[in-house]
């Protein structure tokens, strides 16, 4: 029993358990049903709305809200930190201001002219080419191409600025913070919770004290991006410097290292290929956050598409979500190449040799600057010459609404009708003692007290913060989201994984739709199903099922070769062997994937209020545009918790498995 | 091989524990500094060191030899103080080393000492010369002189035309020969090798082996060499140290760690050994006994094996002379049988 207590039920004891636990969560619901169950076991005071004042009533139990309210006033004008933001805020805004005119000219920064955008195409061409080679080449090259021609470039730019701002500093904090967290453990223990919230808190909900502390505009959009993009730099750096050998360090202290040559010269030089997959993250988190932030007012590309969507211009919108989907392609590109790079140490190269890619660069950039003095076209693509076909997108749109529309509702009515609604009904009746003693269970079962106080005390915090109801509704659509990902994503990866050229066009694919930042995939779905309830849903689909498929490859592929081998020469039939060994080995890696499955969908689910949901996501909005910091980060913390405790069970669940499979 | 009895002890480490699981403070030691070893029947407490007293003489090869888990490379990183040793002394040429200061031991380490590892250690983003020359990098030497004096390494272990290369492009051998050209860059005089050849497969590590004798007949350094391998232990060794457990089981030339065991557990590992490759023409000579001797002599110090042949096709016996040429004894050939053939021996006189 008190094995138990510390580690959780052994694993032959644990199928009982969970049957037991169902028992008892049918039975209290059953209790409820039959109205034998107490009212304050069954539901907290709650916020509701009044319609007739649009304000929200306060009878919650923890008043969570208006303590941080307090909390973070204090901070901001009692304590006198407005004084420090503000300058965080102006310095900012003058290197923001600075890239915005290497970009796109103008009286600010330097007060340069802008580059014509031959000369950059010129430029990315000539990166490309060097740290690849001609496709990556002709992309970046592609990608600009398109954005001047579509009457984008100056918002192309403007995001391009931010991201330039954004990058380096978020790159710097993250390895300062990985390398102190490595050599001091007692700052890894501080920052890992507060990495695990600051992942898994929805975007929306760290605008809202960005905004209150710094403000609304461009370098707004920057801090948030920032404190998006850090942590898994911060990750990446520490599992780097972790997997760098003893033997590598013994060696650098025998060549005798002082301390700052040992960590320079010899142990982040080790770790110099997670550090670097650390730099392309935070690139792709940067453009993600960057577009997100055009809700407080940061300019580019994401803003743009904001303002086309509100209009519902869905053609136009599509063609921004594709200037910014080839960007992101791009930038994927080339951040990777850069990090696989193999280094040129032949130092005896002719020194024009050794910067031919230089100096074609510069050449070719000067080439094109005085080209645009004769061709003004090289200079700015005029208005009028623009290209676009928003037209034939919004056709297709109108051809898709009068043609299919009949069919789509009535799937749409369907799954609403006989799925969605009676889901969404069973988890709002559900006493709310009975969830906390499900989530609690589970982690008893799985980890011992700890895991239990953890995962209740989490869904605790929800129910007496008084959003019990709108977290209900939060988690029945991730819920759905995840039973679809995994009916579809699963098997597609196992049929992938059968054949290996398949498995890595298969990995390529999520490769290139998880660089997608998370907003634009709300398109597609607005297009065939317009706005409502039911494209939040399949929004969340569309992005959560990446992972579900990612890791059901790797998973499938890493079952060790002798493994089979074994099987086969055991005489399997290739049927025997997926059921025998393959899904058994891979299941730990597999249940790894569900589990980002379920945090893609958490944070796309919050995104997916923007076309209209009635959850936690909309609250965390309305906080938004009322500048409401206390709710919008309790609401924000409502989602994390959630995930964190789904995250903590599976993860948990997984490396127990893994090891006792001996695969660690 | 043989290194002269008279020189002053360069490394000697007294009364050394490292014990993993309890804190140094905790650890109750006597006057002649052992540890009380109730501490050890505690739980999770271990003594990967336990009261190891040795010492290597200049110019000397001392072969640790141990399996895993004998506490042997915990022992090579206490006296290169890469590892904090719980109790005892450390000496280097008569300094402490466990008393010195970090600035004081990266000195140490920047001129006195190299290490080979046993999985080669180079740092993967340099190339070959970049991590040859990385200790003179570290030490602040000019461009020029590094890159000269590094290709001279480069060019010792055999590897020139390679400076460009990248580790990984490498094999195993190659690898490890960079690694011994980086710990002898900056002309140790003490020079550690952990499990150096373990790594490889065993035609490469007989050809590194013998690379290493010659390097070592060139250099003289100061060795301390760790390995799990019996046969190159005794191959390679003027003195062996046989780690069991922690503690030194016993520590002899490798004749007499073969002919005269200490204990048990050394024993285990020498029945095997065949006798002719240990032992020398002057261990089983018999005096002068002025009777006929055959036409050619061999040397005191030659090994059984490369005498046998001779031995045994002569009819009469053979001239034992040292290093002067004169005569110090006479080899008979039965006593070489006898000890080619130990088993042969035995068999005939059971019925």
């Amino acid at each position: 029993m008190r094995e138990w207590l510390a580690r959780g039920m052994p694993p032959r004891h644990r199928a009982r358990g969970v049957l037991a636990l169902c028992a008892l969560v049918a039975l209290l619901a059953l209790l409820k049903g039959a109205g034998w169950m107490p009212r304050f076991l069954d539901e907290l005071p709650q916020h509701f709305e009044t319609a007739d004042t649009g304000g929200i009533s306060h009878n919650e139990l923890l008043p969570a809200d208006l303590l941080l309210d307090r909390v973070f006033y204090f901070l901001l004008d009692d304590l006198g930190l407005s004084a420090v933001t503000r300058f965080v805020s102006r310095s900012l805004k003058e290197l923001i201001n600075i890239f915005d005119n290497m970009l796109l000219g103008g009286g600010k920064g330097f007060g340069f002219d802008a580059p014509p955008w031959s000369a950059l195409l010129a430029v990315a061409m000539v990166l490309g080419y060097a740290l690849r080679g001609w496709k990556l080449s002709l992309l970046c090259g592609g990608t600009l191409l398109y954005c001047a021609l579509s009457g984008l470039w100056k918002f192309t730019m403007q995001t391009l600025a931010l991201l330039a701002a954004a990058v380096p500093i978020s790159i710097l904090i993250g390895l300062l913070l990985g390398i102190l967290a490595y050599k001091r453990r007692a700052v890894e223990r501080a920052l890992l919770p507060v990495m695990s919230v600051a992942q898994t808190l929805p975007h929306f909900a760290y605008l809202i004290p960005v905004v209150v502390f710094f403000g609304v505009g461009h370098q707004t959009g920057v801090i948030a991006t920032i404190i998006f993009a850090v942590p898994p730099m911060v990750r990446l750096t520490l599992l780097g410097l972790r997997k760098v050998p003893p033997e590598i360090t013994e060696a650098g202290k025998m060549a005798g290292c002082g301390n700052w040559q040992l960590l320079t010269r010899v142990q982040l030089p080790s770790a110099r290929n997670e550090i670097l997959l650390g730099v392309n993250q935070v690139i792709m988190q940067c453009l993600a956050m960057v577009v997100i932030a055009a809700f407080i007012g940061a300019s580019g590309l994401g803003y743009r598409l904001l303002h086309k969507l509100q209009a519902l211009k869905i053609g136009q919108s599509l063609e921004i979500g594709i200037a910014i989907v080839l960007l992101a392609v791009a930038l994927d590109g080339l951040s990777r190449a850069w990090a696989e790079k193999k280094r040129d140490y032949t130092a005896n190269l002719p020194l024009l040799a050794r910067f031919k890619y230089p100096l074609l660069a510069v050449g070719l950039a000067a080439g094109a600057l005085l080209a645009a003095r004769y061709f003004p076209v090289l200079d700015r693509v005029p208005r009028d010459l623009a290209v676009s076909y928003a037209a034939t997108w919004d056709a297709l749109v109108d051809w898709i609404v009068i043609n299919w529309s009949d069919g789509l509702d009535a799937f749409r009515y369907f799954l609403i009708l006989n799925i969605l609604a009676p889901l969404r009904d069973a988890l709002l009746f559900m006493p709310y003692i009975a969830v906390l003693a499900l989530v609690g269970g589970l982690g008893l079962i799985l980890g011992g007290w700890y895991s239990a106080l953890l995962t209740s005390g989490l869904f605790a915090f929800i129910a007496l913060a008084g959003w019990w109801d709108r977290a209900m509704i939060t988690a029945y659509m991730v819920i759905f989201a995840t039973f679809i990902c995994v009916l579809i994503g699963v098997p597609l990866g196992i049929w992938s994984a059968l054949r290996e050229s398949r498995a890595s066009r298969a990995l390529f694919w999520c490769d290139t739709f998880q660089t997608f930042p998370s907003f634009i995939y709300i398109l597609p779905v607005i297009m065939l199903f317009q706005v409502n309830d039911l494209s939040a849903i399949l929004a969340v689909i569309v992005y959560a099922i990446i992972p579900a498929v990612r890791y059901t490859v790797e998973g499938m592929r890493n079952v060790p070769r002798e493994l089979h081998e074994a099987v086969t020469m055991a005489g399997c039939g290739r049927w025997q062997r997926l059921v025998q060994l393959e899904l058994p080995v891979a299941l730990p890696h597999i249940m790894l994937g569900v589990n980002q499955t379920i945090m893609f969908a958490f944070s796309m689910v919050i995104i997916a209020a923007f076309v209209g949901t009635i959850d936690l996501g909309q609250q965390i909005f309305k906080a938004l545009s009322e500048s409401n910091i206390g709710k919008g980060v309790v609401l924000g913390l409502c989602v994390s918790f959630m995930a964190l405790s789904v995250d903590h069970l599976v993860t948990r669940w997984s490396r127990e498995r893994r090891r006792l499979l001996g695969m660690d | 091989m043989t290194a002269p009895e008279t020189s002053e002890p360069v490394i000697r480490c007294k009364a050394l524990y490292k014990v993993f699981g309890a804190e140094p403070a905790e650890l109750e030691v006597d006057g002649a500094g052992a540890v009380d070893p109730r501490i050890f029947a505690r739980d999770g407490v271990v003594a990967a060191v336990n009261n190891v007293s040795l010492s290597v003489r200049r110019g000397e090869i001392l072969v640790v030899m141990g399996l895993s888990g004998s506490g042997k490379s915990t022992l090579v990183r206490c006296l290169s103080r890469l590892i904090e040793p719980s109790s005892g002394t450390v000496e280097i040429e008569g300094r402490d080393l466990l008393a010195m200061s970090e600035r004081e031991l990266i000195e140490l380490r920047r001129s006195k000492m190299g290490m080979v590892f046993q999985h080669f250690a180079l740092l993967p983003h340099r190339t070959v010369l970049e991590n040859v020359a990385f200790p003179l990098q570290m030490r602040g030497m000019k461009r020029a002189e590094y890159v000269a004096r590094a290709r001279k390494m480069i060019e010792l272990v055999g590897l020139d035309g390679k400076d460009n290369n990248f580790p990984r492009e490498l094999s195993g051998g190659q690898q490890q020969r960079v690694g011994i050209a980086r710990s002898l860059a900056i002309e140790p005089d003490i020079w550690f090798l952990d499990e150096p050849f373990s790594a490889l497969d065993p035609l490469i590590r007989k050809e590194m082996q013998d690379e290493f004798l010659r390097l070592q007949s060139m250099l003289g350094k100061t060795i301390v060499f760790i390995t799990h391998d019996f046969d190159e232990a005794l191959k390679l060794a003027d003195r062996i140290a046989v780690m069991f457990n922690g503690r030194v089981e016993q520590v002899g030339a490798p004749g007499d760690i073969v002919l005269r065991p200490a204990t048990d557990y050394v024993r285990k590992f020498t029945s095997d050994v065949p006798r002719e490759k240990v032992l020398n023409a002057g261990a089983i000579m018999d005096p002068p006994d002025g009777g006929e001797l055959a036409e050619r002599s061999v040397r005191a110090g030659e090994r059984i094996d490369a005498v046998a042949e001779y031995v045994l096709g002569e009819r009469r016996p053979v001239a034992v002379v040292d290093d002067g040429g004169k005569t110090v004894g006479v080899l008979h050939r039965d006593h070489v049988i006898k000890i080619l053939f130990p088993r042969a021996e035995n068999s005939g006189e059971t019925p």
